[in-house]
């Protein structure tokens, strides 16, 4: 059986803070169209994954592996990382609050990065198209011409996530998308993820575990812990996991 | 909200009438002797600053960039018109600012600046080419923010120094001035000094279209985003560095023309142009009239210098300084916008005013508990039912 290509493939990844291990060792291998979860406790390490795929931070050690290692990622900055497909979404909404969400949406768009491009490109139909489409698919339409500044909250994030489908990202990285909404916003956030997956590789990082059944739904779930892979599989498997329980619950073992 | 269509109805023909004002009926009413020649260079002088104000704008209200060296590619200009004109003066032997330091013959770097259009080369080139490699380092390093303040700051104190220095051969701190000839027309001619405005007046209304233009374009956009949140633009796939790096260049040399034609008006260059005091007289200029928009450092520029010079002279000289800083703490404390939000604050009280006596007409509550109740829930109410 010859080895299926990994999208992104982590090996031996360790980053510290002043001595306090984020991530410690960690091995993390993501096939082209999963949608992955990722969990753990606070402090386990998700974001500064994230940090580090993306290219904001540099890790101390390890090897961190694009497209069946045709690319290292640790060679490359922010916006190089960016345009081979990889987008994010922040834990906190981070939009352009003085733009109007199809400012925003422009912004994000596929397509040339330079200064030339910027100054004398112009917004083709197709773009106009693909946009007015995005703005559906994130229920923004009637918001169009707002500012993004004045959005709700839930509305934000889901800006946000259609910055990413403008990018066309290959792989996206949504930190907490369900953050601060209601259960009916953090339900509708999961059909939208549920309905990318497959056209996109998805990487969730979420607390809610009700949100994590929606969206899982019996695909790998990777609990994290100290910067380490503590345990994947199916989210029933890991919830009924001893380690994770014990990780979760206190240190019952230790304790006693 | 019912008055922002309104204001921009408003603005464009406003924004013509304003060009065809300065550029064609001020120098005529001049001619005609209705402006006197005085206030005309006044007024060239106030729109070279306008210029400076809007480089530092684009800089500032629209990238988030506060430079604190504007005045250092403003006078680079300078001195690069004025190396013409020194040249242009004429006569045998070379001026005193050499001959004091004992050269008889003119450097040689002096030569080509014979040459008019050599000399504007050197308007654009010499600070386009100090801002990248300054810019470069600057951005490339990923300083921002009070750090990149301080550091053009700095660029501008050390070069300062250094054109103080006699050694340079650029006139120490006596500068060069006792210009006399531009393009074969005397520099005291009335005609000359009228066309010198003209062609400010042009540059001001070019430069203002091309920062419209600039700024409404997409690259605009991402300006606006890095000023609001650099990050998220670079991880939007933009090198930010690179935008950053160009709109520095292109406010140094906006500067630097506003510089070059600010020179002959005044007859003199010197590097006391250069002192950080000057870059930070025009920061407030620009947040008088209201950064992140165009025409507002312009206004910011004219009315600061017409009360200025209206203040600096006779009994009230001394406390301009006390003027100006405090005119600053009040836009700083209640006009946010500056000059240009002047328009939407009044709107805001109307509407504030006409609520409250709205609310006055209504049937006179039960109680005075009721009545305050009333006027919170009225004031809540309104701008929802406003939009």
């Amino acid at each position: 059986m010859s080895p299926k290509p990994f999208l992104l493939a982590a090996e031996g990844l360790t980053r510290s803070f002043d001595g306090f291990k984020a991530i410690n060792d960690l091995n993390f291998y993501l096939d082209e169209g999963e949608l992955r979860t990722v969990i753990g406790p606070n402090g386990a390490g998700k974001t500064t994954f994230l940090d580090l795929i993306t290219g904001r931070t540099q890790p101390d050690m390890g090897t961190l592996l694009w497209d069946d290692a045709k690319h290292d990622l640790l060679k490359l900055n922010e916006y190089e990382i960016y345009r081979l497909g990889i987008g994010r979404k922040f834990q906190t909404p981070t939009v352009y609050n003085d733009h109007t969400v199809t400012e925003n949406l422009i912004l994000s768009l596929a397509g040339s990065r330079g200064i030339w491009h910027s100054l004398f490109g112009k917004v083709t139909s197709t773009q106009r198209d693909r946009i007015a489409e995005i703005l559906k698919t994130i229920k923004l339409t009637d918001h169009a011409k707002r500012k993004a500044g004045v959005l709700a909250h839930g509305q934000k994030q889901w800006l946000e996530i259609g910055m990413l489908l403008a990018q066309e990202a290959r792989l996206l990285l949504v930190d907490e998308p369900a953050a601060g909404m209601t259960d009916e916003e953090t339900y509708r956030t999961g059909e939208l993820l549920l309905s990318l997956a497959g056209k996109h590789t998805i990487v969730v990082i979420e607390h809610d575990m009700t949100f994590v059944r929606q969206i899982s739904q019996g695909r790998k779930v990777t609990v994290l812990h100290q910067g380490h892979v503590l345990c994947e599989g199916p989210v029933d498997d890991v919830q009924a996991d001893e380690r994770v329980i014990e990780v979760y619950l206190g240190r019952k073992s230790k304790a006693a | 909200m019912n008055k922002q269509p309104l204001t921009s109805r408003v603005q464009f023909p406003l924004l013509i009438f304003s060009a065809v004002f300065l550029v064609v009926i001020m120098p005529v009413l001049n001619a005609y002797g209705c402006i006197s020649d005085f206030t005309l260079g006044n007024w060239g002088k106030y729109l070279c600053y306008g210029i400076l104000a809007i480089s530092i704008d684009l800089l500032w209200g629209y990238t988030g960039l506060l430079c604190l060296g504007q005045a250092l590619f403003f006078t680079l200009g300078g001195y690069m018109m004025g190396m013409h004109l020194m040249r242009m003066i004429g006569g045998t032997g070379v001026p005193t600012f050499l001959s004091m330091v004992g050269r008889q013959e003119w450097p040689s770097f002096f030569m080509p600046f014979t040459s008019f259009p050599f000399a504007m080369l050197m308007v654009i080139l010499v600070p386009g080419l100090l801002a990248l490699v300054f810019g470069y380092l600057a951005f490339r390093s990923r300083i921002k923010g009070v750090y990149f303040s301080i550091l053009t700051q700095a660029l501008t104190y050390g070069a300062a120094l250094l054109f103080f220095r006699n050694e340079l051969l650029m006139g120490g701190n006596n500068g060069f001035t006792d210009f006399r000839m531009l393009l074969g027309y005397s520099l005291r001619d009335v005609s000359t000094k009228r066309g010198l405005y003209v062609v400010t007046a042009m540059l001001l209304v070019a430069v203002v279209a091309g920062c419209k233009w600039l700024t409404n374009s997409r690259f605009g956009l991402i300006q606006r985003a890095i000023r609001d949140s650099e990050n998220r633009v670079l991880f939007s796939g933009y090198a930010t560095a690179n935008f950053k790096l160009f709109i520095f260049v292109i406010s140094a040399i906006i500067a630097s023309l506003a510089g070059a034609l600010f020179v002959p008006q005044v007859g003199i260059i010197n590097p006391s142009e250069m002192e950080t005091g000057k870059s930070l007289e025009a920061v407030v200029w620009v947040a008088l009239g209201g950064r992140g928009t165009i025409v507002g450092p312009i206004a910011g520029a004219i009315s600061v210098n017409a009360l200025k010079s209206w203040a600096s002279s006779g009994s009230t000289a001394d406390f301009w300084p006390l003027m100006l800083g405090g005119s600053f703490v009040l836009v700083v404390l209640f006009m946010p916008k500056g000059i240009m939000g002047i328009p939407g604050q009044i709107g805001d009280l109307i509407a504030k005013f006409s609520r409250k006596t709205a609310s006055s007409d209504a049937p006179p509550p039960a109680s005075a508990d009721t009545s305050q109740e009333a006027e919170i829930l009225s004031s809540t109410a309104s701008p929802a039912s406003d939009s």
